[in-house]
């Protein structure tokens, strides 16, 4: 038996001690720090490989995943509409969230692979990146309609110019501009540190995933329903292109992940300007008190059998 | 010592809200403003600034009636209604008037 990852016990813990109310509380400035550190570490780790492919070949995996970005909170939001019976702006907002990406899982995803020392592409942090803002749009107009006064203007601002897109696409950018060996000096920073700066983020996350489950009771059965199920096939969807796409069988498992984790750092930012009448307790309760932890504890496994038998099936 | 006698209004909000508040307080006449992060508890649950989305701030303003006036309407019209955001006045004495 493989014994439970470490990253995974630490995640455990800040849950447990936010569900016992410890006064365990890591200052805001060090939760701004730590995702910081893999915002850049994922992108530059990203960029140095993106320089070794030939951007064009990448294109058609590029078009695939956007297309994604946009189908996914297409299939949420009826669901939210009718099964959930929630407000038009909290089905829209919730389906942008799940469209979305959450970095931490990825990260989390890539610590799994890497501690099974399972091979990967490693330009997926680009994918990660155009996952991001699609879904962002669909949520606006599934809630509003073309017509209607949204200020794009000022929400392509908030979304090209919020942290983890700067911090994702600079990464990219700089790790593709520099190169390995350049890289290295900087590296024990960004790779070196990268596990530890992982766990201590899981512990916050644990702390906060602690803080949404409360928030639970009040909001039913749904979610908790939606936030496992929704993954589910997101996870089915992600896996099935990234193997249409001819990706590794680890590159397959992370597409899958990415599919099937929802956002909570881009999308709410967005979502509270841009639809202020949306509840964002029932968005990050989903989120982040279910989906996260479903995905970190139970889901990653699932993914990689499902990325396994895939190409088993496929050849 | 004589003081001028000015408002002192202050918000405590999502610090979502930042840039645009930013906006709104000089379009209305304020001639400055100072953000402190914050943390609490309110009729829209506990914001205990752990990450983004719970973290609050306070804005301190201070100002003549008339802006402390315009500034309070406009925030009750376009905000109070889907953003967790109190608002309230102080009457302060300032040695520099002009500044505010």
């Amino acid at each position: 038996m493989i014994p439970l990852d470490p990253i995974v016990l630490f995640f455990l813990l800040g849950l447990l001690a936010g569900l016992g109310r410890s006064d365990l509380r890591l200052p805001s400035a060090i939760y701004e720090f730590l995702s910081v550190i893999l915002l850049l570490a994922i992108g530059l780790k990203g960029g140095v490989e993106l320089a070794q492919q030939s951007v064009t070949a990448l294109l058609p995996q590029m078009a695939a995943v956007i297309v994604m970005g946009l189908v996914l909170p297409l299939a949420a939001y009826p669901v939210l509409r009718a099964l959930g019976r929630l407000a038009r702006a909290d089905a829209a907002s919730i389906a942008a969230h799940y469209g979305s990406v959450s970095v931490g899982t990825y990260a989390v995803a890539v610590a799994w692979l890497v501690s099974r020392e399972i091979s990967f592409e490693e330009y997926m942090p680009l994918l990660l990146v155009l996952l991001e803002m699609p879904a962002i749009v669909v949520g606006i107009l599934l809630a509003r309609g073309i017509s209607a006064g949204t200020d794009w203007k000022a929400l392509t601002h908030e979304v090209f110019l919020g942290k983890s897109i700067v911090l994702l696409g600079g990464g990219l950018l700089i790790g593709w501009a520099a190169g390995p060996t350049a890289l290295e000096p900087v590296g024990g920073m960004f790779f070196g540190l990268f596990h530890g700066v992982l766990a201590l983020f899981l512990l916050e996350m644990g702390l906060v995933a602690a803080g949404q489950i409360s928030s639970l009771r009040r909001h039913g059965l749904f979610l908790v329903a939606f936030g496992i199920i929704f993954p589910l096939f997101g996870a089915a969807v992600g896996g099935g292109l990234g193997w249409l796409l001819g990706l590794s069988t680890g590159g397959t498992m992370l597409l899958a992940v990415l599919a099937a984790s929802a956002s909570y750092i881009a999308v709410p930012a967005a979502m509270r300007l841009a639809l202020p009448e949306a509840n964002p307790t029932l968005s990050l309760t989903a989120a982040l008190g279910v989906t996260f932890p479903f995905n970190i504890l139970v889901g990653l496994p699932l993914y990689y059998q499902w990325a396994t038998l895939l190409h088993r099936l496929g050849g | 010592m004589h003081a001028e006698a000015r408002k002192l209004v202050t918000i405590v909000t999502e610090s979502a809200l930042e840039r645009r508040l930013v906006n709104d307080l000089r379009r209305l006449g304020a001639h400055g403003y100072t953000i402190s992060d914050a943390r609490g508890e309110g009729s829209r649950g506990v914001r205990n600034a752990g990450w983004e989305a719970s973290s609050n701030i306070r804005v301190e303003v201070v100002c003549d009636d008339a802006t402390a006036e315009a500034i309070a309407g406009h925030l009750r019209t376009n905000y109070y209604d889907h953003y967790a955001m109190i608002l309230y006045f102080s009457d302060i004495g300032v040695l520099r008037p002009e500044k505010f």
